[in-house]
């Protein structure tokens, strides 16, 4: 049967197509691999020597050579930090009760659709609502006057713009709406792949309902909901339309709240609560400033800070691969 | 407990029935349904189901595969409640207690029906935290209480000289015939009266079957269990009385060793005979 010289000529056709698809996939990964080594290449060979110690130090400045990333740096960090924030509990809380408590109805997969669709909104849209919603809270307040809501607490007292204003707060909740639908979607598939088994054995034990979620099915989707909720927060950090949109600045030579150490919380905790009614610019506003320069130097100093975002963004990512296989080898079904 | 009421199986004394004084024992009824009809969405998985369970004894369920015989049990710890559009009618009583009224709190019966399953469920946490997560949760913070409990259960579950010198380690590190011993201890840790067992011995080796036999042996004498088997053998060996179901009606019940010897009903005795299922 096998030796007949149709089967035979067939077979070595049949092998020839294995290959050529193997080959195309594999041309098809490198594609990506290569594609990001002349990027990572060329944004290297530009920042060369405009990467120093300083640029880290330094607020902006009309001379490329003093220009740096201080603000920036500080922006983004403080504008990630609050965004995490507003996300986590609101993430995993719409996720497990989409999971765990709702029914499975037509309202809940409608819900679910919308979900899927609104992660697939462009950041500039979300940058529109957050205009409206928070910066200038549909006009309620006139802007002429300006409004400040004041709380007092027992060791300061806390001014609260109104309406928000291009301050940190109304980035960060803008940008926690941009990736909430991709945090919820990344959270329920982490609940999803907990074995019910595990469930019904807490419940079978006497346990309530919120007991077997906090005790069981959230330890056990920990490294997923991380991985999702810390991939998410790295395409935030990257987001420029949005925060354009609701009006950071470029240009600013404060930090927000003035503060440029850890040291400076401690001295004056009062500050931290000013940090998120501050005005901000952040590390890809940055770039995209500097880009738009007439002066050729400012692109050299693009470079760097394109080398300083994607050094965050990498090291974001690292940690949602150390947690994933950090906890890969703890829990086993 | 209400008026224990004589079991309703037949009078022929049994040497299961005979006390430790030689006496013989009437046992009160545990558990009691009535009329019970159970629904998934549209679909009825059992018809009239009317079935006592002696304390203190081990009653078998079993029947072909979707005979409504583990829907049954998991009516018993209401379960199936979990499941959406699951429905029930009829009365099933614990301990003269409508379990389906609606004023029961289904976590405080839950405590008193404890469940053992097919596949071992062990938690991703270590043997100590385990067995402790049923008193936990139900508030018991002493910790020489935890630890006693833990003694006690695994002892009673026969893993206590396998593990005690490492309670802190993961529990899925254990043998498959351990973990569902351990889910055994875990059961036993919340000190249930009635223990439900879904198959516990279907996916183990012979050695680990037997020892789980062997287990439930010993676990009647103080608690009231109800086990689904696929295996007649078993269901022989370990049980006082056996209750045939298919196609969601129970056919028959009765002491073991007479339905396995005189079956009344001619579907019980073709399966038990190995003429279907």
């Amino acid at each position: 049967m096998s030796n007949l010289p149709e089967f035979q000529s067939r077979l070595a056709s049949r092998h020839r197509w294995g290959r050529i698809f193997e080959a195309f996939c594999l041309s098809a990964t490198l594609f990506g691999l290569i594609m990001l080594a002349i990027l990572m290449i060329s944004i290297v060979w530009k920042s060369w020597g405009w990467l120093d110690g300083s640029f880290f130090t330094n607020f902006d400045s009309r001379k490329p050579e003093e220009a740096g990333v201080k603000a920036a740096l500080w922006g983004s960090l403080w504008l990630l930090l609050l965004t995490a924030i507003f996300t986590i509990p609101i993430g995993i809380g719409a996720a497990v009760y989409l999971e765990e408590y709702a029914k499975k109805n037509r309202l809940t997969s409608f819900i679910q659709l919308n979900l899927a669709n609104l992660a697939g909104v462009p950041s500039i849209v979300y940058g529109i609502l957050g205009l409206s919603v928070f910066v200038r809270m549909f006009g309620a307040f006139p802007l002429e006057e300006k409004k400040v809501l004041e709380l007092s607490l027992w060791f300061t007292t806390l001014e609260i713009p109104l309406p928000f204003g291009p301050t940190i707060i109304s980035g960060a909740l803008t940008l926690s709406l941009l990736i909430l639908p991709v945090v919820i979607i990344a959270a329920q598939e982490s609940l999803r792949s907990v074995p019910p088994s595990l469930r019904h054995a807490a419940l079978a034990l006497g346990a309530t309902e919120w007991q077997t979620i906090r005790s069981q099915v959230l330890p056990a989707s920990v490294p997923g909901i991380a991985t999702g909720v810390i991939l998410a927060l790295s395409r935030a950090m990257g987001e420029t339309a949005p925060l354009l949109m609701i009006g950071a600045v470029s240009f600013i030579a404060t930090t927000p709240g003035g503060i440029e150490s850890f040291g400076d919380i401690i001295r004056n905790p009062g500050s931290l609560l000013e940090v998120p009614f501050s005005r901000f610019t952040c590390l890809p506003m940055k770039v995209y400033d500097w880009i738009s320069f007439a002066k050729p130097a400012f692109q050299h100093v693009a470079a760097a800070g394109i080398i300083v975002l994607m050094g965050a963004l990498l090291l974001m990512n690292a940690t949602a691969v150390f947690i994933r296989q950090r906890f890969r080898g703890s829990i086993q079904w | 407990m209400t008026t224990p009421k004589p079991t309703v199986f037949s009078d022929v004394p049994d040497d299961d029935d005979l006390g430790d004084s030689g006496l013989r024992v009437v046992r009160p009824i545990m558990i009691d349904a009535a009329g019970v009809d159970f629904y998934y969405g549209d679909v009825q998985a059992l018809f009239d189901v009317t079935l006592s369970v002696p304390d203190k004894s081990v009653m078998a369920l079993i029947g072909p595969s979707g005979c409504g015989k583990s829907t049954f049990l998991r009516t018993l710890n209401r379960m199936n409640d979990i499941i959406e559009g699951t429905r029930l009618e009829g009365t099933i009583r614990l301990d003269g207690e409508d379990i389906y009224r609606s004023d029961i709190d289904v976590v405080a019966l839950r405590k008193r029906v404890g469940m053992v399953f097919q596949r071992s469920t062990p938690f991703p946490k270590s043997i100590f935290d385990n067995i402790t997560f049923g008193p936990r949760i139900a508030g018991v913070k002493n910790k020489a209480e935890l630890t006693n409990i833990v003694e006690r259960s695994l002892k009673q579950a026969a893993l206590w000289e396998e593990v005690k010198d490492r309670l802190q380690e993961s529990a899925l590190a254990l043998s498959g015939g351990q973990q569902q011993r351990l889910c055994i201890a875990r059961a036993l840790a919340t000190n249930p009266e009635v223990i439900l067992m879904d198959e516990p011995a279907s996916a183990l080796d012979p050695a680990s079957t037997a020892r789980i036999e062997d287990l439930i042996f010993d676990l009647r004498k103080q608690y009231t269990i109800v086990i689904v088997t696929h295996n007649m053998q078993q269901a022989a060996r370990v049980s006082q009385y056996t209750a045939f179901f298919f196609q969601g009606k129970l056919i028959e019940v009765g002491r073991t060793r007479e339905l396995f010897t005189n079956p009344k009903q001619k579907q019980t005795e073709d399966y038990i005979t190995g003429r279907f299922g």
